[in-house]
């Protein structure tokens, strides 16, 4: 048990481009930490470092406040759990847990001890003598776990580690690492792809993006307040709304409707305007609303996606199946759920959150 | 369903009968006496003469010095047979273990080399390894008969390519496990290779097994004689009105065959295994 400190940890290889720019992370001890980014974003490459699997070109790691640049994987008191489970295809279950016990040279009892323990967690006994072969995905995955569980390690690292799975055995282990790590109180570094997957898990988020840390934040915090466009657009499904919208003396224009902005309003011209799905809801008689022309519908059963254009630009809007529709919908927009970013780059304008009070219509369609 | 034909099982009798009969025959000829065989030519039907031929090729002092017994020959080979595997398998692990596992300078053009070398017969080198062996005083010793053809650059090839395939992730749980270079050869590489070792041991045992033209360079003593230099040794008597022990030819060939066909069969299952599919 330990805290995990990543100061300006940068990676390259030779040239200028940095696969991972000046990363840091403070891990709080028994913190559970998902490195969240799309594909290529270098968040593996950073769970490598921490690893002691590559190079770190800049920057330091500290586990447990010891710094750990140099020191082998072996001796950095961390286990990893791979995408693809990593099991030694020779080994029986039993072996492939005792193999890092038995290479510190911890005495054949407590070996034994440990693996018996890690087994009940997992509920492994019935396999302990099976080769990983002769086993399913499911099973493969906790045998890896169980692999991290008997090092007692500072920290854990898991490397998308339920890609591997189907969609229904995913989300049961996931409660399940959820559950353990919780138990365990081990510090935990999780690197996903999957939005959901990171924002179940995590007791902190970890969004990266082109090798830097868009933000670091709760999953509510990061689902609530996202730091740029990208965040706004990586995190929740469906993807965020994001729209073009003027600023025009103290209001915000769209669709044909304004937005009283506060006295701490953003500066006048072109912003990006962020509009959750599920935010958006159809406009009771009288109230101040945007018109969406429908262009296709999603069903999935507890909701119904509705994908379709407002003045042109592509919104989504989620809506429960019960509600009726129509080639035009009028879609009400709260005013206090508006999410507005610099157009050029992409941040999230700050100031003025709260100050937006009233929507009015000004076109012929909020009236309605 | 797929209805079998009387064609096609004629066609795979017809295949079968051509690799059987010749050795069939070989077998059947050795139980006769030279005489009759000499006589009669080769034969499909058995002899009474199996127990006599046999005893006689495996205990009988032959040869100019009258030193050399065919068990003793089949010894010989058996010793250059697996000396060559053996050799051959360790060496080309490591030399393989080296170019894929570790990052040192000209790895790539080294491999290459090495690869080149596959082009290359043995007869090519041949004269120039006899006078290193020479020199060094390894005439007439098993270690100048196997030491020289230990480097193998199809070994190496083909290890190289299996360790390739081997997911760079066990390497890296291996890392983190606390194994280092000698222990993940040891405790992961060798055992994940085995169907790999296998094949190549059988490849490898044959190609020795079979070796003539380098023994028969390197050794003028009679008791390092392989069996196939005795086989043709026993053809080269025709000297006025001998006639030529043909039986006993037979007989060693036929001798001659066993030990591969029993190395093929016993690891016959890993052999396709190691050829076929690289278990994961």
């Amino acid at each position: 048990m330990a805290s995990l400190t990543l100061s300006a940890v940068s990676k390259s290889y030779g040239g200028a481009a940095h696969a991972v720019d000046s990363v840091s992370i403070d891990v709080g001890d028994g913190e559970f930490i998902v490195l969240v980014g799309p594909s290529g974003c270098g968040k593996s490459t950073l769970l490598r470092m921490v690893a002691g699997l590559e190079r770190i070109t800049s920057g330091e790691v500290q586990i447990g406040g010891r710094a750990v640049n140099t020191v082998d994987p072996a001796d950095r008191d961390i286990a990893m759990v791979f995408q693809n489970y990593a099991l030694y295809p020779h080994m029986t279950v039993r072996e492939n847990m005792a193999y890092a016990l038995k290479n510190r040279h911890v005495a054949k009892a407590e070996i034994a001890a440990r693996v018996d323990e890690a087994a009940r967690m997992l509920e492994l006994h019935p396999y302990l003598d099976r080769k990983p072969r002769a086993l399913s995905g499911g099973q493969r995955q906790r045998v890896a776990m169980g692999r991290a569980i008997v090092r007692k390690p500072a920290a854990f690292l898991f490397d998308e580690p339920l890609s591997n799975l189907d969609a229904k055995l995913r989300v049961s282990m996931r409660a399940e690492i959820r559950k353990l790590q919780r138990r365990l109180g081990t510090t935990s570094l999780y690197v996903t792809h999957d939005q959901l997957e990171a924002m179940t898990l995590a007791d902190r988020l970890v969004v990266l993006n082109g090798g830097k840390v868009e933000q670091i934040g709760a999953p509510l915090d990061i689902y609530h307040r996202p730091a740029s466009t990208f965040v706004a657009s990586f995190i929740g499904a469906p993807a965020m709304n994001l729209c073009d919208a003027q600023v025009a003396g103290a209001a915000l224009h769209f669709g044909g409707i304004q937005f009283a902005l506060g006295p701490h309003g953003p500066a006048q011209g072109p912003v990006t305007l962020g509009l959750r799905a599920e935010d958006l809801r159809l406009a009771a008689p009288g109230e101040a609303s945007v018109a969406l022309r429908i262009d296709h519908i999603e069903e999935l059963g507890a909701q119904r996606l509705i994908h379709g254009a407002v003045d042109g630009q592509e919104v989504t809007l989620a809506m429960s199946p019960s509600e009726p529709l129509s080639d035009t919908l009028a879609v009400h927009v709260p005013p206090q759920r508006l999410h507005i970013f610099d157009t050029l780059t992409g941040k999230r304008i700050v100031g003025w959150d709260g100050a937006v009070t009233t929507a009015q219509s000004v076109s012929a369609w909020g009236a309605k | 369903m797929f209805r079998t034909r009387p064609l096609d099982h004629l066609i795979l009798i017809l295949g079968a009968l051509f690799l059987l009969v010749p050795v069939l025959v070989a077998f059947m000829t050795s139980t006769h006496t030279a005489t009759e065989i000499h006589r009669s030519g080769l034969t499909l039907l058995p002899g009474d003469n199996f127990a006599a031929t046999y005893t006689k090729v495996l205990t009988q002092q032959g040869g100019f010095t009258g030193q050399i017994t065919g068990a003793r020959m089949l010894m010989n080979s058996a010793i250059l047979g697996i000396g060559f595997a053996l050799g051959k398998i360790v060496l080309s692990m490591l030399a393989a273990y080296a170019l894929v596992y570790f990052r040192f300078r000209l790895a790539v053009p080294m491999f290459w080399v090495i690869f080149t070398t596959l082009l290359l017969p043995l007869e090519v080198r041949i004269m120039p390894s006899y006078q290193v062996m020479a020199q060094l005083g390894l005439l007439n010793s098993y270690t100048g008969l196997i030491v020289p053809l230990l480097a193998s650059a199809t070994g190496t090839f083909y290890f190289r390519q299996f360790f390739k395939s081997v997911p760079d992730e066990l390497l890296e749980a291996a890392r983190i496990d606390g194994a280092g270079p000698v222990k993940f050869f040891i405790d992961i590489l060798i055992p994940l290779s085995r169907s790999m070792i296998a094949a190549i041991f059988i490849i490898m045992f044959v190609y020795g097994w079979n070796q003539y033209l380098w023994p028969m360079l390197m050794t003028t003593e009679e008791r390092f004689f392989t069996l196939m230099r005795g086989i043709k040794s026993i053809l080269q008597v025709w000297v006025g009105s001998n006639i030529p022990d043909y039986n006993e030819a037979f007989a060693l060939a036929v001798l001659a065959m066993l030990p591969p066909v029993a190395v093929v069969v016993i690891f016959q299952r890993w052999f396709i295994k190691g050829l076929t599919e690289s278990d994961k």
